[in-house]
């Protein structure tokens, strides 16, 4: 009698994604989907989608959404939070858009405590805009506006945003994940589970940051993409829980 | 019909907007409409709504695009530069479609200007602010109870034509008070019935995975985004006929005629009564919705008339509409003060006499 070892999830729509072949939202999106199906929560969920190369998100996750301007998606949600208590709400976000533009309104959905969950794709480099500098983009990576490498003098060092947001009382549950390696995606998926039960049993805010690749922007090919993360990102980002509450240790 | 009580304009106005049916608040504190968030921070709560502080404007407006997104009827409000910082968002929530109901209590500019009452927001509120093709429907009142009754049925308006709804007054609105009748509470819709009430908006699908919805702005296909904009003109193109709003007297008669539109109308209102013990008949339209513009009611001016002026708070911003709706046919004249100073009642029937027997 044959066994499914693989199939589609209900979370996904079966059309073709707009991403780069060797891009890592395809597989950030599958374990976000693949969770809420196992959660039974694909119908109770409401998504938001930031301005970034994820703009159209929509299209390829199976739940209700709504795209945000460029940073917001954090206030966005807070206020769907206020119409529907009972729902799960989720932002999925870059690094520009995050930890850039977005910063004021991540810092204060953060520290209100907000009950989202915010996914944050972390690929040190502006995707949809071409790759420009993002402010997680590594001491000495070349980017099209920094093309002979960062430096800290002119642009500074880049910034830890799951650092940051784990000093603040109302982020209760952070960690950094990588998606190089299948042992990687695993634990990955096990971090998404983890923050949307935070959520479900209404602790607090809740992140994900995973470690993600840009071949196009980076300019290698998509395996050169995931040695590259594994040797330059790891080293500056390190994978672990940031901040976790006693009820999902 | 309720009893009348003495209310702070910034407190009837918060008043109004949850009578009417906002559940939901977002802002952020600027003078001269702070009153407002206060008010509502302690009175929301206990209707069964939701009040939260923003980290900013920029935030403000946010919350405010999800949670009526999410098919809540949300209030905002602000003054000249938060309402400047919320245009992005404003643009957004007209082309994603989602019902708002914003509140300008303005003040003097350009920059932060100043904290006392002004109308140089006119292009800001009228002309849209915020980036690409869109129309907010923009009603300016000339008291709190007026503004009470425009506020009252805002979150209809908004629902109905699935867009931002501006109302439009002056520091001086908002700080003075006035006796004002409420209107009764209109009930707050619950979650669950959300979905059947605006069936665009998303509340997650629950069983019926054949229904998801998308709220959004972005069209990457030229095509694409044209037939939207041209679908949202179309309805503009309705809401122009159906939301326009005007008030005059005398205009038949009027050897001038003076324009304008909220504190401003009151005071013109009383040196239309000093230019008439002056043996000047003077006429006055008061434009209550300024987008649309009234333009049709220049039609009523006696075709006798010297000039047609208008009186505002600012460099001449309204004038711009005066000279549409004058369509050439009568001289146009500007009777302003700015930077929060106010004209008194003689000043502007001095001005409009001279106006009357110089030219403009």
């Amino acid at each position: 009698m044959a066994t499914t070892l693989f199939k589609y999830t209900k979370g996904m729509h079966r059309v073709d994604t707009s991403y780069c072949p060797g891009c890592t939202h395809g597989v950030a999106h599958r374990l976000i989907a693949e969770t809420l199906e196992e959660m039974g929560m694909l119908g109770d969920t409401i998504g938001v989608a930031p301005i970034g190369c994820a703009v159209q998100a929509h299209k390829f996750l199976n739940v209700d959404m709504c795209e945000a301007a460029h940073g917001r998606a954090p206030a966005v949600a807070s206020g769907i939070r206020r119409v529907h208590p009972d729902k799960l709400v989720f932002t999925y976000q870059g690094d520009g858009d995050l930890a850039s533009i977005g910063t004021a309104e991540i810092v204060h959905a953060a520290m209100r405590g907000e009950k989202i969950t915010t996914f944050f794709i972390n690929n040190c480099i502006y995707g949809m805009t071409g790759g420009q500098m993002a402010p997680t983009t590594l001491i000495g990576q070349k980017s099209t506006t920094s093309q002979d490498g960062r430096t800290k003098e002119q642009a500074g060092s880049p910034i830890h945003v799951s650092e940051l947001l784990a000093t603040l009382d109302g982020a209760v549950y952070i960690e950094r994940v990588s998606l190089a390696t299948p042992g990687d995606i695993r634990k990955a998926k096990k971090a998404v589970r983890r923050a949307f039960e935070v959520q479900q049993k209404g602790l607090g805010f809740s992140l994900v940051e995973f470690l993600s690749t840009c071949p196009t922007n980076w300019g290698v090919t998509p395996p050169d993409a995931m040695k590259w993360l594994q040797e330059n990102m790891l080293p500056q980002f390190p994978l672990g829980v940031l901040r976790s509450p006693e009820e999902v240790k | 019909m309720a009893d009348k009580v003495l209310m702070k304009g910034n407190e009837a106005f918060a008043e109004a907007a949850m009578r009417g049916g906002c559940a939901f608040y977002f802002g952020y504190p600027i003078t001269p409409q702070s009153e407002i968030p206060e008010y509502i921070s302690r009175e929301l709560p206990k209707r069964g709504g939701k009040f939260l502080q923003a980290e900013s404007e920029l935030g403000a407006i946010n919350m405010a695009y999800g949670a009526g997104a999410a098919g809540g009827a949300v209030f905002i409000s602000s003054s000249s530069p938060g309402i400047a910082l919320m245009q992005e968002g404003i643009s957004f929530i007209a082309s994603a479609e989602v019902p708002l109901v914003a509140l300008n209590v303005s003040r003097g500019g350009p920059g932060i200007g100043g904290i006392q009452p002004g109308q140089a927001d006119y292009n800001q509120v009228t002309r849209g602010g915020g980036n690409g093709d869109y129309k907010v429907p923009v009603f300016a009142p000339a008291s709190i109870q007026e503004a009470v009754d425009i506020l009252y049925g805002a979150a209809e308006l908004a629902k109905y034509w699935q867009n931002p709804i501006m109302v439009f007054v002056d520091g001086i609105m908002g700080q003075m008070m006035e006796p004002v009748a409420l209107p009764e509470q209109k009930p707050f819709s619950k979650p669950e019935d959300i979905r059947k009430e605006r069936p665009w908006a998303i509340t997650g699908y629950g069983e019926d995975d054949g229904s998801k919805n998308v709220v959004k702005s972005l069209r990457m296909q030229p095509d694409d985004l044209e037939r939207h904009v041209e679908k949202l003109f179309a309805k503009y193109a309705i809401a122009e006929k159906e939301l326009v709003s005007v008030e005059s007297e005398g205009l038949e008669d009027a050897d001038i005629v003076l324009v304008a539109y909220g504190t401003m109308a009151r005071i013109t209102k009383e040196a239309v009564q000093l230019l008439s013990a002056r043996g000047i008949k003077a006429g006055l339209l008061r434009p209550i919705s300024l987008w649309p513009y009234p333009y049709a009611e220049f039609e009523k001016i006696n075709p006798e008339a010297k000039a047609v002026v208008s009186v505002e708070l600012s460099m001449g911003q309204m004038v711009q509409d005066v000279k549409i709706g004058v369509a050439g046919k009568f001289p146009v004249g500007l009777i302003n003060r700015t930077g929060g100073m106010i004209p008194t009642s003689l000043e502007i029937a001095d001005r409009a006499e001279k106006i009357f027997k110089e030219g403009v």
